[in-house]
């Protein structure tokens, strides 16, 4: 006599979730008003919506300035770690869960400065993730000095007669460095170019790296007011293959150059006008580069006897 | 080849052997002439044999140094006896060296002694004129010293049996070591073979034509001949050094990620389990520098996956800053520091215990962590296995301390079975438990359970700010105050679990000997054999160094005096500059006499070197005013 336990007949039926904005927004956002991190932020959270990722599953990696708050203000998984090294932490938390969503979230003091040497490692590891460097071209948390994107010759607390180097041109160095796989560019102030290229690199499977480049209306206001007024400032990088903005969209830009993502040469060359105007799209991409996340799920879930096994025949080794 | 088929063929002279309890030898040369291998195999030889073994190895900081050179000392100690061995001996009773320079650094060590058989290469007496004079005149200086010398034509008797002498010498030197001490011909035919597993037939009877030969040598040519008698054992033993053990205790910890940076004397961990770690299931990363070794080995963990780091000083040092990370936003990890010379580069290739300090209070602001010390070769492994353990119970980084002497001293121990419960269960993706918190700190014992990515219900942003229970910047500063005392609670949490000390000798007497890490062996030697001679002298060796064993202070009550033995720096009393006030002791010392209120002295010195028992004896007789050794 074969006999049921009580819970026999139930059955589970999966609960179809669908996450609206306010599933990924969590306290209120302690940037300053008029800041263009308030703008990134609902655009990510309206990306995650889009792609309906469930919450738990996301992890968002920062390191420490005014961009790296930006976790605490996400209702997902996030890490607030130090500054200048969120990309191997967020390295260490793709290697091995290939079901997670990567966010690295970092400033260019954090990445381009203090953590350049993660920087450089990270775009060669090319884990699946988005990196989202918000460039205000200042050091805003600890109040105006020079940061390494400051035009030369800014006035910061640093430097009150103005910087004395050339910053560094994040788009030309990342796309100068081994196994780079997605650069692109965008400007906080411009929404649907911005939730154009967030798609585009959430979609990219590799390491997809995105500047942005962000408003600082308290200590950079004179930096980035021309831009942003400006229609003459912007130029659009356009192609099938790169960020595609609906023709009302596309509209709106006076200036719009052809570029094909796949060529690296071409991509530097426009990557050399950062220096003058604001080219935005996508500058360079290969969906095929080698992924280091990939190596470090190529032998999850090992059984126990298996890896027991692997010990003791290493264990072998030294018997006597 | 036909003069090797002579000397194989010829009747060997009858020798008679003397029946010693120990021997320790010394094999020196140029870095790259293979002494080392041929030290590793004659401990395994003897192990095999049921020895008592250990090895130590002499390394030069450089991995060409210059050829014939003081400096350039490359070598190995090997200490085998009847019984077990846990430290590296005293002076060494024969040293084969393959030139006379690089006797000249062992010699400053005091490593030798009136008596030692000196078995030299001569064939420095008919090379260049300059050469010549300067082995000539060492032979003199060798002779003054008391040592028995030989002078023995190794390349010219290699020649006989192959063309490059310098490949093979090792090998001759080894079978001479093995006639001498009466090693077993055919383990040690065994041992080479295993050696040169992945050359060609040839290569491997070469070698073994030349262990032969050796053998044949010593047994013919030289006039001493001992035997070691053991008591083989029945257990199933391994034999590995420190370094080894810490890889295939990561292995069996389940460890998944072993995130590391290269280092000396470190990296010869990560070596050792990077064949098998893959099919172990785990990986190891190899970052770009220290502190992304750390920080992938934390974002891994606070994924869910096990992480250790494997590093020396210089990159602890780097490592603090995620370090304090780790102790503020409770994250399990391993780290492993295997002990250099310090500070800065310091001595990269030798022994110290100077990290202690730094491993306890390096971070900025309050970081308590757990602090381990394995004090043998076994517990080097298990004590990996424990740490993994103690860092997801407590959610928290665990230091594991060892030393240069522990990671490449060899020592036989009973080959662990590998339990499946040493494992970490798999990573919770089950739904986080409504209503309770990313840190809901247990108000007696400080711990949480904590939330890994992809439990629903679970989320929360990590940080290193200070933060509440639900992990959110704490803008209230008794929130901090709560914080930090809940993660201090943890330790005392740890703190009452843990057992006493076991003393070495009575419960009271002259003096208690405090000592922690890879010392042991020479302490309690020392220990014992003072004892034997009437010396009220106990010992005893601490493993939990945060939080400390408990029960010290009243065990410290029943010594006259207590003192610590240990391998960093200390200012020792009699210089007109030091006194009471301004001495700045040895590191368990200084957190002894802080911890338990005992004025407690330190015997501590930073020669780069393993402590031998001879040197703790003759402290003793100080100390005691006795006479303790011969």
């Amino acid at each position: 006599m074969i006999s049921l336990q009580p819970d026999f007949c139930d059955i589970e039926i999966p609960e179809k979730e669908n996450y609206s904005i306010e599933d990924y927004s969590s306290s209120k956002a302690r940037w300053c008003s008029g800041c263009g991190a308030h703008t990134i932020l609902h655009s990510v959270q309206k990306l995650c919506t889009d792609e309906q990722l469930p919450p738990e599953k996301t992890v968002f990696v920062s390191g420490i300035g005014c961009s790296s708050r930006f976790p605490h203000y996400m209702k997902t998984y996030g890490f607030h770690g130090l500054h200048g090294r969120a990309f191997p932490v967020a390295s260490g938390v793709k290697f091995r869960r290939p079901d997670l969503h990567v966010f690295v979230i970092t400033g260019d003091g954090d990445c381009c400065s203090i953590g350049a040497g993660h920087w450089v490692h990270a775009i060669r590891y090319n884990m699946k993730m988005v990196v989202l460097l918000f460039d205000n071209s200042i050091y805003g948390l600890t109040k105006k000095q020079t940061s390494p994107t400051s035009p030369l010759g800014t006035h910061t607390n640093t430097h009150p007669t103005g910087s004395v180097l050339p910053p560094i041109n994040p788009i030309q160095s990342t796309l100068g460095l081994a196994n780079v796989s997605f650069v692109a560019q965008t400007v906080d102030w411009k929404p649907a170019h911005l939730n154009a290229t967030l798609k585009k690199a959430y979609d990219h499977p590799g390491l997809a790296f995105v500047r942005i480049v962000q408003r600082c209306p308290i200590w950079m206001r004179e930096n980035y007011e021309p831009t942003v007024k400006d229609p003459d400032a912007i130029t659009v990088l356009n192609h099938e293959n790169g960020i595609v903005l609906e023709e009302q969209a596309l509209k709106k830009f006076r200036h719009i150059q052809e570029h094909d993502p796949s060529n690296l040469v071409k991509a530097r060359e426009i990557a050399e006008l950062v220096k003058t105007t604001t080219p935005i799209g996508l500058f360079y991409q290969n969906k095929e580069g080698t992924r280091y996340d990939e190596y470090g799920a190529h032998n999850l879930g090992v059984p126990v006897e298996d890896r027991i096994d692997a010990i003791n025949s290493l264990m072998d080794r030294y018997a006597i | 080849m036909s003069n090797n088929s002579e000397t194989i063929k010829s009747e060997p002279v009858k020798i008679e052997r003397k029946q010693i309890r120990e021997a320790v030898v010394e094999i020196v040369s140029d870095s790259g002439e293979g002494a080392q291998k041929c030290g590793q195999s004659l401990g395994t030889i003897s192990a095999k044999m049921g020895n008592g073994v250990w090895t130590v190895e002499i390394i030069p900081a450089e991995i060409r140094p210059p050829a014939r050179s003081k400096a350039g000392a490359s070598g190995i100690r090997v200490r085998m006896g009847s019984k077990k061995v846990t430290n590296m001996g005293d002076h060494a009773d024969m040293v084969v060296a393959l030139n006379e320079q690089v006797l000249y650094g062992r010699i400053d060590q005091n490593a030798y002694k009136s008596g030692t058989y000196l078995l030299i290469e001569n064939k420095w007496a008919t090379d260049t004129e300059e050469t010549n004079a300067a082995y000539t005149e060492s032979i003199q200086k060798f002779k003054a010293l008391g040592y028995i010398i030989h002078e023995i034509p190794m390349e010219k008797e290699c020649l006989k049996h192959v063309s490059d002498p310098r490949k093979g010498k090792n090998m001759w030197v080894l079978g001479l070591l093995c006639n001498i001490y009466d090693r077993d011909l055919s383990i040690a035919a065994e041992q080479v073979k295993a050696i040169f597993s992945k050359k060609s037939d040839d290569i491997i009877q070469s070698n073994i034509d030349l262990l032969h030969a050796g053998y044949a040598y010593a047994n013919d040519k030289l006039p001493m001949h001992f035997t070691i008698p053991s008591k083989i054992s029945k257990e199933d033993f391994v034999v590995m050094n420190g370094n080894e053990a810490v890889s295939l205790g990561v292995m069996a910890a389940g460890i998944e990620v072993c995130s590391m940076y290269p280092i000396t004397p470190a990296t010869s961990a990560s070596h050792a389990m990077a064949e098998k770690m893959e099919s172990a299931g785990g990986l190891i990363h190899q970052a770009e520098d220290e502190i992304a070794a750390i920080g992938f080995a934390i974002g891994a963990s606070y994924a869910g996956q096990t992480a250790v780091t494997i590093t020396s000083g210089p990159g602890i040092a780097l490592k603090t800053e995620f370090i304090g990370l780790a102790v503020m936003a409770e994250v399990p990890l391993v780290i492993v520091d295997v002990q250099r010379g310090g500070p800065s580069t310091g001595l990269p290739t030798k022994v110290e215990q100077g990290d202690l300090l730094a491993v306890l209070y390096g971070a900025a602001g309050d970081a308590p962590k757990i602090v381990l010390a394995p004090s043998t070769i076994e517990e080097c492994f298990h004590y990996i296995i424990l740490a993994r353990k103690l860092a997801e119970s407590f959610r928290t980084p665990v230091f594991v301390l060892t030393d240069a002497n522990l990671a490449t001293g060899v020592q036989p121990f009973p080959r662990p079975k590998i339990k499946s419960a040493w494992f970490p269960d798999p990573i919770d993706q089950s739904k986080w438990e409504e209503g309770v918190k990313a840190y809901d700190w247990d108000p007696d014992t400080g711990l949480s359970k904590r939330p890994i990515p992809g439990q629903k219900g679970g989320m929360y942003t990590l940080t290193g700010l200070a933060h509440d229970e639900e992990s959110h910047v704490a803008y209230d500063p008794a929130i901090n105050q709560r914080a930090a005392e809940s993660r201090s609670r943890k330790l005392a949490a740890l703190h009452k679990t843990l057992k006493e000390p076991k003393i070495l000798g009575d419960k009271s007497g002259d003096l208690l000997l405090v000592g922690w890490g890879s010392t042991r062996g020479a302490i309690e030697e020392a220990v014992e054999r003072a004892r034997e001679r009437g010396a009220k002298v106990s010992s005893l060796h601490l493993h939990f160094l945060s939080p400390m064993e408990p029960g010290l202070k009243s065990i410290f009550k029943n010594f006259k005096k207590v003192m610590t033995v240990e391998i960093n720096y200390s200012d020792t009393i009699g210089n007109p500059l030091i006194t009471e006030e301004n001495r700045r002791y040895a590191q368990l010392a200084w957190y002894l006499r802080a911890q338990t209120l005992t004025d407690i002295d330190c015997f501590s010195n930073v020669y780069g070197q393993p402590l031998s028992p001879i040197q703790i004896l003759e402290m003793l007789e100080k100390k005691l005013d006795l006479t303790l050794t011969e």
